[in-house]
């Protein structure tokens, strides 16, 4: 006996949570295999669709680019419908914890460096935020807490000739951690609330906050205004300033990525979708052309689950999806192909923001979303890719990763599901 | 062009480099394990500082991505020690689990901690014999209960709780665990054994100290339950499994007894036997820190054959297909998954097993850890702590359905027990009820 189910979904990440919504939706039995934490706990918490294609943008409207993007590019097999299917599975998914559903047109979301990221959903917290709204800014970025520069993020927006005026200080945190403490020692103590000198953690960071504001409309904090009562947290403070209160979604290890991570499980586990995490799919068993089984590495033994449809979706290159030693790429788990020069040296661009060649590898995929092999044919008839494994997009430059991960998961995960119901 | 190719500098042939090229010894002393690839693996992206429990409610603790490759790096150095806050990872493993780069950060922290106690602890001192009488759980377990009443009595008492915690360091907060009037092993012997002979469908309990001593029960469902799918079940003579050792830095003790069991279970795996725990920091030990940590014949092959008892029904019998046919009294549970279960990807499957049984209501209570970490929350020191780890499992635990909780981890249930007052189920208590 193995573990059965009719469709199985390897990866944590977007993809992986958007086929198994998607094919959960088809009325299959589907069950998410996930090894490690996902890159989601890296990632910024935002949603992008499509920002830039070859240096031009940023897009208002993300759907314009489309036509422009290269022929390879996974949006032209997912289209512009794939791209509405996975933003419903992702709008389901969160409900009111995430902004932007209500247009389709991209917004403008700030960064904790201070550039501007064109951005198709954004959390509510980061929403008063908005460079694309208007109203003078106040930023404030606390001592010994490294990731968020409060004054150069306002410079640097000042910089990009935003229409309103930014100003950054840095403040003292009402409560003194160690010098390397975490967002998340941060956030708990705004969560609780727990008692400082004067008051509370909120009273006091307010007071702080209140005595450097001079009539800005709203203030902004990095991503770490409480965890799970981050509502009270972000509400108490605008109450007692006065003016909105947003958050600056920042690098690693992100809340709003880690809150985003629980929504998506939480609505795997509504949607009945089983998940097994902890341990790596490594090998499998196929027989005529299709995967029968999937082999799991638990600590060190092989453990089989089986199902009648595969969706590969376990990332790119920082993922660990692919796979690359000083010759080769390559896709670990089925071994499908991943074309790429063979001279390592035309693998990258000397311009470390340049075109470069890594950036696009992935498995290719036909127009069921299934990796094929050099001869253009699918590897397995019953296995589909999504997300970051699949090859033709330079997400990074334009900014396009989570859309990339909803379109295709989406679309792979119905044809999953609609086969494995057949 | 490709790196193997020679430098563009013309006046060093490649010749000339390689003849006068000497490696350079950047870490010149040995150890009996090369962890270096796995602090190189490391790129600081704190995924393993957030994911820690203890880091979340002890400001001093500076984390396991200190504990692990940076402080692997620093002791490099002939001078640097193991710095003494190693004594405050509680060895619930969860980091490895966060690591997105595969560092073996819970093997740096073992071995870390093993040297910390074997060279700079004072063996005399009290926090040395509190943690060795802790880690040695079993051998307190084989004297307390040759009289199990005597000592639940003496050690239910408050006077004693107070000396052990004044003299040894023992909170006494905790209610001591009771023995079992008859012990797990006394049962086996009187009910004479197997009562089930298989040749091709054959098990070997690891029962491990807790239910044996403690909790019988969940070793006689174990049996019942795999003798009613036809399984021979042997239980060989075995020692602790380690797991309390290994967070006390206690690697000797720990290697005697990994030494026995490796001896006593491997031999049966030709003669078709596979090891099957009931406990999930037992089969994490058998199967993840054995090997990690010691060099013992058989030891890999134990570890590759080594299941917690539903994840081996599951993977072998139609235990799901059982378990639809099957039906209990109403009763409703609220699941926690211990974080050695979670670290070997069985942290869902007690709920999406019994989530299809008539009668269970089950419901998981998040995923935050319990506090006690096995040893851990025993200690004086670190009672407090313990709890407000566990606050967030008590009140979701509060807040669920279920008036009844759930695990596999012994003293993971003590702290639900502790901290919410329920009573407590092991899941292959309820699949005996389901299916024997």
């Amino acid at each position: 006996m193995a573990i059965t189910d009719d469709v199985l979904v390897i990866g944590g990440g977007i993809a992986a949570c958007t086929a198994a919504l998607s094919a959960a939706e088809t009325g299959a039995r589907v069950r998410l295999l996930a090894h490690k934490k996902s890159t989601l706990r890296q990632a910024s918490g935002l949603v992008d669709v499509l920002g830039y294609v070859d240096g031009d943008g940023p897009f208002s409207d993300p759907y314009a680019g489309l036509d422009s993007l290269p022929e390879d590019h996974p949006y032209h097999i997912a289209g512009e419908d794939g791209i509405r299917e996975g933003l419903r599975i992702f709008d389901e998914a969160v409900g009111d914890a995430y902004q932007g559903g209500h247009t389709d047109a991209n917004a403008l979301v700030m960064t904790h460096g201070g550039t501007m990221k064109p951005t198709a959903r954004y959390p509510e917290s980061v929403a008063p935020g908005l460079t694309s709204s208007s109203g003078d800014m106040l930023l404030v970025g606390f001592e010994g807490l490294t990731d968020f520069d409060a004054p150069v993020a306002a410079d640097h927006l000042t910089a990009a000739g935003v229409p309103f005026d930014v100003r950054g200080v840095t403040v003292g945190f009402p409560k003194s951690f160690r010098s390397d403490a975490k967002v998340t020692r941060f956030a708990k103590a705004l969560d609780r609330d727990e008692s400082v000198a004067g008051g509370t953690v909120r009273s006091v960071l307010a007071d702080a906050v209140a005595a450097e504001l001079d009539g800005e409309t709203r203030v902004g904090f990095p991503a770490m205004l409480g965890d799970d009562h981050d509502e009270d947290v972000r509400d108490e403070l605008a109450d007692r300033l006065g003016v909105p209160v947003f958050e600056v979604p920042t690098g690693p290890p992100s809340l709003l990525g880690l809150k985003l991570e629980d929504m998506l499980f939480d609505a795997l586990d509504e949607a009945g979708v089983r998940i097994s995490s902890g341990n790596p799919a490594v090998d499998f068993e196929a027989a005529d052309g299709r995967i029968e089984t999937v082999l799991v590495d638990q600590k060190s033994r092989m453990t089989p689950y089986e199902a009648d449809q595969i969706v590969l979706a376990t990332g790119g290159l920082v993922g660990k999806g692919l796979d690359s030693d000083r010759e080769h790429v390559t896709e670990p788990v089925f071994d499908c192909y991943v074309p790429h020069p063979e001279d390592r040296y035309e693998w990258s661009d000397p311009e470390a923001f340049g075109n470069h060649a890594f950036a696009r590898f992935g498995v290719v995929p036909d127009d069921e979303l299934r990796p094929t092999a050099e001869d253009g044919e699918p590897h397995f008839e019953n296995l589909r890719a999504a997300g970051g494994v699949v090859g033709g997009a330079d997400v990074a430059r334009e900014k396009s990763a989570s859309g990339v991960s909803l379109a295709t998961g989406a679309v792979a995960g119905r044809l999953a599901g609609e086969e494995a119901s057949q | 062009m490709s790196d193997a190719e020679s430098p563009t500098n013309p006046t060093l042939a490649p010749d000339a480099q390689t003849d006068d090229f000497e490696a350079v010894e950047v870490f010149p002393e040995s150890t009996d394990m090369d962890l270096r690839p796995g602090a190189d693996h490391c790129y600081k992206c704190t995924a393993c500082d957030v994911s820690c429990p203890v880091a979340e409610v002890d400001d001093e603790f500076p984390g396991p991505k200190f504990q692990g490759p940076e402080q692997w790096r620093l002791k490099r150095k002939d001078d640097a020690a193991v710095d003494d806050s190693i004594m405050s990872c509680s060895n619930c493993m969860r980091c490895d689990d966060a690591c997105p780069s595969g560092v073996p950060l819970s093997q740096m922290h073992n071995t870390a901690r093993g040297e910390y106690v074997d060279e700079e602890m004072d063996k005399l001192s009290r926090e040395y014999i509190r943690n060795r009488i802790l880690a040695n759980y079993g051998t307190l377990a084989q004297l307390g209960s040759m009289f199990p009443r005597l000592t639940n009595t003496m050690m239910g008492n408050s006077v004693v709780q107070k000396i052990n915690e004044k003299v040894l360091g023992i909170t006494a907060e905790r209610d001591f665990p009771e023995f079992a009037t008859q012990t797990f092993r006394e049962w086996w012997n009187e009910r004479g054994g197997p009562q089930v002979r298989s040749e091709d469908k054959r098990v070997a309990y690891f029962h491990g100290c807790y239910s044996n001593y403690n909790t019988p029960e969940v070793g006689k469902a174990m049996v019942r339950v795999f003798e009613s799918f036809g399984y021979e079940v042997v239980v060989p003579k075995q020692r602790c499994s380690g797991t309390p050792m290994f967070a006390n830095g206690m690697l000797d003790d720990a290697k005697r007894a990994a030494g026995i069991n490796v001896e006593n279970f491997s031999g049966l795996i030709p003669e078709g036997y596979d090891i099957i725990a009931s406990c999930t920091s037992c089969s994490m030990s058998l199967r993840q820190e054995y090997p990690e940590l010691f060099d013992i014949d058989g030891i890999n092959d134990l570890s590759e054959h080594t299941y917690e008892a539903l994840e081996y029904l599951r993977i072998h019998e139609d235990l799901e297909g059982e378990i639809r046919e099957a039906s209990v009294s109403d009763q409703s549970f609220a699941y926690h998954a211990p974080c050695h279960g979670r670290n070997q990807g069985l942290d869902r499957q007690a709920v999406e097993l019994f989530r299809e049984l008539d009668g269970v209501d089950i419901e998981d209570v998040g995923d935050s850890c319990s506090g006690i970490s096995g040893t851990y929350g025993w200690k004086e020191e670190k009672y407090d702590k313990s709890m407000q780890i566990g606050a967030d499992m008590f009140d979701h635990m509060e807040h669920a359905e279920g008036n009844v909780g759930m695990t596999e981890c012994p003293t993971c249930s003590m702290q639900m027990e502790h901290g919410t007052g329920y009573d407590i189920k092991h899941p292959l208590q309820l699949l005996e009820e389901a299916l024997v």
